[in-house]
């Protein structure tokens, strides 16, 4: 139904025809309507598992489909809309999803897509003739349709906009506006529902709609009462408001029905309260009221003002009205402390104001802009003093991708852009692109529905539906035959990766991974050990054994002989295995110091050049020998100093070895396991500029049982993953828009175009935007991502994803969009960049200006006169921008005071170059959760039954922390349990399994398996966290007073320490300044 | 009418001011060509690293010549230029060859834009001096 959508605007632009907006907007000004016939109609579905659930049992976030607009304190289980929009995003991940879901599809098949295609066609209950009619027919008849949802659809609507209308001005002098002010931030969510329900289906049973959201999700509707009577003394200070007044807002609420759902409301109110008060009557008790607060009232003036603000041609009096309310919707930092939402934050959605777009568009975790609404000009933008730019994650595993094999790829024949859902179609044989506005003719076989067998309408087609898809590449795509895998790895063998012991870790992984290598029959591997001097090994045909080759010349490297160096896996496994079985012993008597790296990149250079592939280098120690060589250049003394030298690279030879490996598709990896200093400002040229990753454990030693554990799981990983080789990636976007910056691991080749030799799905890349010229006459712009590879198959591949983000035009819009977690990760990679360019104290004063700015600008936009010039107001959507800052100013990467190695900094900063968003906020602000009652935590059933507690997120301070509580840290690849000194010894037998305090020792790196509910859901949640990681994480358990503790003291951001400020002073200290 | 050594210097200046406007020239084309993707930035550096120096030395030749010279003025107007070049070598990306211009960061739209600009204003200034010391050639001859 999505596609048919937008068959009455053949002729339009599909951006935001202005004259559908309000047919667009009415569906969804009867959200109940829309989203809970939707139940009714899909009970086939095997989301329905989901009805059965107790309403406040199901997952605030794990939605496929993210509840994303949620303002992150949005986000409570017990929420009305936001259960809605669960179940309805299950219904459709249940959908479109394949049952076997293959990461990685099998060549060529491009079935899962077409089931899915069907399945949508039949489940929207369109007739098969139908879609066989004639294009205009077709047309004609959903053309109808919508237009009754919005018969259907409107009174409700009008009747509840005058009554706000009339209401809000009014009240506004009163208590009620500051909870009118709370209130705003739900809005988001609000629209975060509507788009999903479509008209069509909410036409046919609007009545029973009301009834439905009560008796199904009855619980929803409590959270007021509890936290209403809380809200006075933890938020505002002030007189609590009058209990009259939830239920006057609870008319507002519902806007069919009123006369039967307050009854209702109220009625289910009261026995379930208790039930929804518990989870949180812990000791955290405290730091609920003022997340929660907003979120008790989503739906109280949300959909009216929401479905104002949608339309941005509307100019009525009623909205601007409203658009000052909306204006009023901030957060003052100072008063509340507390402001993380104890769900996950979700990205904010983008609304394009039509449904089938905006579910068509690419998803937050793959593609994300700063701003779900770009300023139509620069000066706009730089008003609003946000930066904007785009981060993207383009070859993540993807449960659902669909895959195409056709002999034509329709791109646009101007700028080459590939047919997307967000392109306009002038005609049946003509369509628009998006980006440059050319007229391309469409290709006969776009008109052909694989699914019916019949010509008509291309909006069937998955490249319209889906705004991420994969091609097959024809030939023309291939400037020679895919290569074959190639991998090879370079070992560092000197004395000190001797005594670290890595090589034995190393060996034993790869010896286990070698069948579940990436590649088919004509994957190559070889290897290189080097120290002062080069070992090649030959692994030729009819050996017994490896044979050793040591080239002692490393100035002038050669290769000691012409084959046999790189091998067939397949047809040498034997010989390959054998040596992995020798090497970790073959180096224990050495006590050569040297490493001759440089030498050893230049042999494999030459060894694999021909091909391209992976270089994997393993270094332990400074390289010191021969070409490449370095010296030591950090201080020790100066670590903890506020000046940081050195974090550029010493010279070029890395830089200029990485360019010539990315001319012949070699990528270089590095694992970093250095017990001293290695210069890896220097050494991660080698990999910054091939397309390669870096990995780094410092002061690794194998016998260290979280270090070992560490290496092997990311081993395993990198190993097992998947890769695409000689890949390159393009990024268009609107005619207007350009490329400013490249933030990632590449070689950037042309103004558009960035080659990376491999690329794998832990990758992430940042681009900043700017804006060349007015797009005041647009209503959208789009950014368009092609990586063109090679898999591991040898099959030629494009992936494509389209981002597709509305124009707006006033500051308030601009400033009410921000993304703010995208901009904490942009801002991050623009840092890094100036640390290099000028000082790191220069981009930690930027960090300073930027939320500086950023709230005055926002201060500016209130065009606050009278007396709210106290507290530091910042709107909804930015409120955790100033937390990431200060988080960020202590991060490794960018804090000055505390001693840090000069490695660890640069990893830090390339980290912050080439995360996934995702990692990167863990990285910088770490997730921390109450594990001590996980059994009074609401749960979530997961694929295999099992319910995974969900606890809160708590803030990283000390405040948070509680001596009877145990307590989870995730870092990404580390999680740290912290028990504090009283825990209760039930909590201590049943979870830890130890007998008392005293006996958690300093080695416990695992949780024990117990058959025990304490236990058992500590272990489902950590495994839960675990499955949306590249790989397990490793876990340490620290007792409060072991000597340990600082490994999870010191990540407690939030608190002052010597160095720094606390959050609180850093408040206070953006509030002296913001003008 | 006197051949003397400031005519000389002169003389010199003119010759190889007109190849500095080329070389110049070529820096434009060539950021230009970098800009619109009809060149690899790899390429492109190599093309113009080696010209580098031999335009700063081209440049400062004929101004120790005016200095020997004694034509304070038209080093005067040269001092700015000179100092422009002493600052934007020693800053310099880290490199092992001679040149200024680094592959990796080039494609940075804004270290792009100010290179062409650079390009530019070169251009203008090498095109206004070329007359500057044709006049001043011209000025040196008849003035005696």
């Amino acid at each position: 139904m999505n596609t048919q959508g937008n068959m009455p605007e053949q002729t339009l632009p599909n951006g935001l025809p202005p004259q559908l907006g309000k047919p667009n907007i009415i569906p969804s000004a009867v959200p109940f309507n829309g989203i809970d016939s939707s139940h009714s109609s899909r009970t086939s579905s095997p989301a329905n598992r989901f009805q059965q659930i107790p309403a406040s049992q199901l997952p605030p976030m794990r939605s496929a489909i993210p509840a994303a607009q949620l303002p992150p304190s949005g986000m409570k289980p017990g929420n009305n809309i936001n259960q809605i929009t669960h179940n309805y995003a299950n219904l459709n991940i249940s959908q479109i999803t394949p049952n076997s879901s293959p990461k990685i599809q099998p060549s060529g098949t491009s079935t899962p897509l077409l089931i899915a295609t069907k399945t949508e066609v039949s489940s929207e209950g369109i007739s098969p003739i139908r879609v066989q009619n004639t294009f205009m027919h077709s047309t004609q008849s959903h053309f109808t349709n919508a237009h009754q949802g919005s018969v259907n659809g409107r009174p409700p609507l009008q009747a509840n906009q005058f009554q706000s209308a009339s209401f809000k001005p009014s009240e506004s002098n009163n208590l009620f506006t500051q909870k009118l002010v709370v209130n705003q931030p739900e809005i988001p969510t609000f629209n975060a529902s509507v788009p999903k329900p479509l008209p069509a289906q909410s036409v046919y049973q609007p009545s029973q709609v009301p009834l439905n959201a009560i008796t199904t999700n009855p619980a929803n509707t409590l959270p007021p009462i509890p936290f209403n009577n809380l809200q006075p003394n933890m938020r505002m200070g002030s007189a609590p408001p009058p209990r009259p007044n939830y239920p006057r807002p609870t008319h507002q609420q519902i806007p069919p029905n009123p006369n039967i759902l307050p009854h209702n409301q109220m009625l289910s109110q009261v026995p379930l309260q208790p039930q929804q008060t518990t989870p949180f009557s812990n000791v955290h008790t405290n730091r609920y009221p003022q997340t929660n607060l907003p979120s008790q009232y989503p739906h109280f003036n949300g959909p009216v003002q929401q479905n104002e603000m949608k339309g941005p041609s509307s100019t009525n009096v009623v909205q601007s009205g409203f658009n000052k309310l909306w204006g009023q919707e901030n957060f003052d930092l100072l008063q509340c402390p507390n402001i993380l939402p104890p769900n996950k934050i979700e990205a904010p959605r983008i609304l394009l104001g039509q449904d089938y777009l905006d579910a068509a568009n690419c998803s937050s975790d793959i593609f994300r802009c700063t701003m779900t609404k770009i300023p139509e000009t620069s000066s706009l933008l730089q008003k609003s003093r946000l930066p904007l730019g785009i981060l993207i994650h383009p070859f993540k595993d993807l449960d659902h991708l669909p895959v195409i094999q056709c002999s034509v790829i329709v791109r646009c024949r101007a700028c080459r852009t590939y047919i997307n859902p967000f392109v306009f179609f002038v005609d049946m044989k003509r369509w628009k692109c998006n980006l440059c506005y050319r007229v391309n003719e469409l290709p006969e076989e776009f008109q052909f529905d694989p699914v019916t067998k019949t010509y008509g309408d291309p909006s069937r087609r998955p490249e319209i539906k889906s705004s991420t898809i994969e091609y097959i590449a024809p030939s023309e795509y291939m400037l020679r035959p895919p290569q074959p895998a190639v991998y090879l790895f370079l070992l560092d063998v000197s004395h000190a990766a001797i005594e670290s012991g890595y090589l034995h870790t190393f060996c034993n992984v790869l010896t286990a991974c070698l069948s579940d290598l990436p590649g088919d029959a004509r994957t190559q591997v070889g290897f290189i050990a080097y120290n002062s001097a080069l070992h090649f090994y030959s692994l030729a045909e009819g050996l017994n054994q490896p044979h050793e080759m040591i080239v002692l010349d490393v100035d002038d490297v050669f290769l000691p002989c012409p084959d046999n160096l790189v091998v067939n896996l397949l047809e040498r496994k034997e010989l390959v295995t054998d040596l992995l079985a020798q090497l970790p012993t073959r180096f224990l008597s050495s006590h050569d110091t040297g490493s001759a790296l440089g030498a050893a990149l230049q042999a494999a250079h030459k060894l694999i050049g021909r091909t391209g592939g992976r270089i994997t280098v393993f270094q332990a120690t400074l390289p010191t020998v021969g070409p490449g060589g370095l010296t030591v250049r950090e201080d020790p003394n100066q670590r903890a100093g506020i000046e940081v030298h050195h974090l550029n690279p010493a010279n070029d030879f890395y830089k200029r070895l990485a360019l010539e490996c990315s001319g012949q598709q070699i990528a270089v990896d590095l694992f970093i396991l250095n017990s001293q200093y290695v210069d890896l400002a220097t050494l991660s040229g080698i990999s910054r500029f091939s397309g390669g990753c870096i990995y780094h454990f410092p002061l690794f030693k194998a016998s260290r049982t979280v270090h070992g554990e560490h290496l092997e799981r990311s081993l395993k990983r990198y190993l097992t993953r998947k890769i695409g080789f000689e890949a390159v990636m393009r990024i268009r976007c609107t005619r207007g828009l350009s490329i400013h910056t490249f933030h990632g691991n590449f070689f950037v080749r042309s103004t558009d175009l960035l080659s990376l030799p491999n690329v794998n799905p832990e990758v992430g890349f940042g681009m900043q935007v700017s804006i060349d010229e007015s797009l005041s006459d647009l209503h959208t712009v789009c950014f368009q991502v092609a990586l063109l590879y090679t898999s591991s198959k040898g099959e030629r591949r494009i992936r494509v994803h389209t981002l597709c983000v509305p124009v707006a035009s006033t500051l308030p819009d601009i400033l009410g969009s921000a993304d703010q977690q995208c901009i904490v990760g942009l801002l991050a990679k623009m840092a890094v960049d100036r640390s290099m360019q000028s000082s790191l104290a220069d981009a930690r004063e930027a960090f300073l200006n930027v939320a500086i700015d950023i709230l005055s600008s926002y201060k500016l936009s209130l065009n606050l006169g009278s007396g709210e010039g106290s507290g530091l107001q910042v709107s909804n959507c930015l409120r955790l921008l100033p937390l990431y800052i200060s988080a960020l100013l202590k991060y490794v990467a960018f804090r000055t005071g505390t001693s840090t190695r000069l490695d660890d900094r640069i990893k830090a900063m390339c980290d912050m170059k080439t995360l996934p968003l995702c990692l990167l906020i863990q990285q910088i602000y770490p997730d921390l959760y109450p594990i001590h009652n996980l059994e009074e935590q609401n749960t979530v059933l997961n694929v295999d039954g099992e319910s995974i507690p969900q606890p809160p997120h708590l803030q990283l301070s000390a405040r948070s922390l509680d001596s009877k509580g145990a307590f989870l840290m995730d870092f990404g690849e580390h999680m740290i349990i912290f028990v504090g000194p009283s825990v209760s010894d039930v909590f201590l037998k049943q979870t830890l399994g130890v007998p008392n305090y005293n006996a958690i020792t300093d080695q416990m790196y695992d949780l024990p398996i117990l058959d025990t509910l304490h236990n058992q859901r500590l272990n489902n949640f950590i495994n839960f966290l675990n499955d949306e990681k590249p790989f397990v994480a490793t876990l340490q358990i620290i007792r409060e007073n072991s000597p340990n503790r600082n490994l999870f003291i010191e990540h407690l951001i939030e608190d002052r320490i010597e160095t720094a400020l606390s959050y609180h002073e850093f408040l206070q200290h953006l509030k002296t300044q913001v003008k | 009418m006197v051949f003397n050594f400031p005519a000389f210097s002169y003389i010199i200046a003119l010759i190889v001011d007109a190849f500095l406007i080329f070389f110049s020239l070529f820096h434009v084309i060539a950021f230009d060509e970098l800009k619109t993707d009809y060149k690899n930035p790899i390429d492109q550096c190599n093309s113009l690293n080696p010209l580098v120096l031999p335009e700063y030395l081209l440049h400062l030749l004929f101004n120790v010549l005016f200095a020997a010279a004694g034509e304070w003025y038209s080093l005067l107007i040269n001092m700015p230029l000179i100092a422009y070049h002493i600052n934007r070598y020693r800053t310099r990306p880290v490199m092992s060859g001679p040149g200024l211009y680094d592959p990796t960061s080039i494609m940075n739209a804004d270290t792009l834009t100010r290179c062409q600009r650079e390009g530019w204003i070169k251009l203008a200034f090498y095109l206004l001096s070329f007359f500057y010391y044709l006049y001043g050639m011209i000025y040196c001859l008849i003035s005696t």
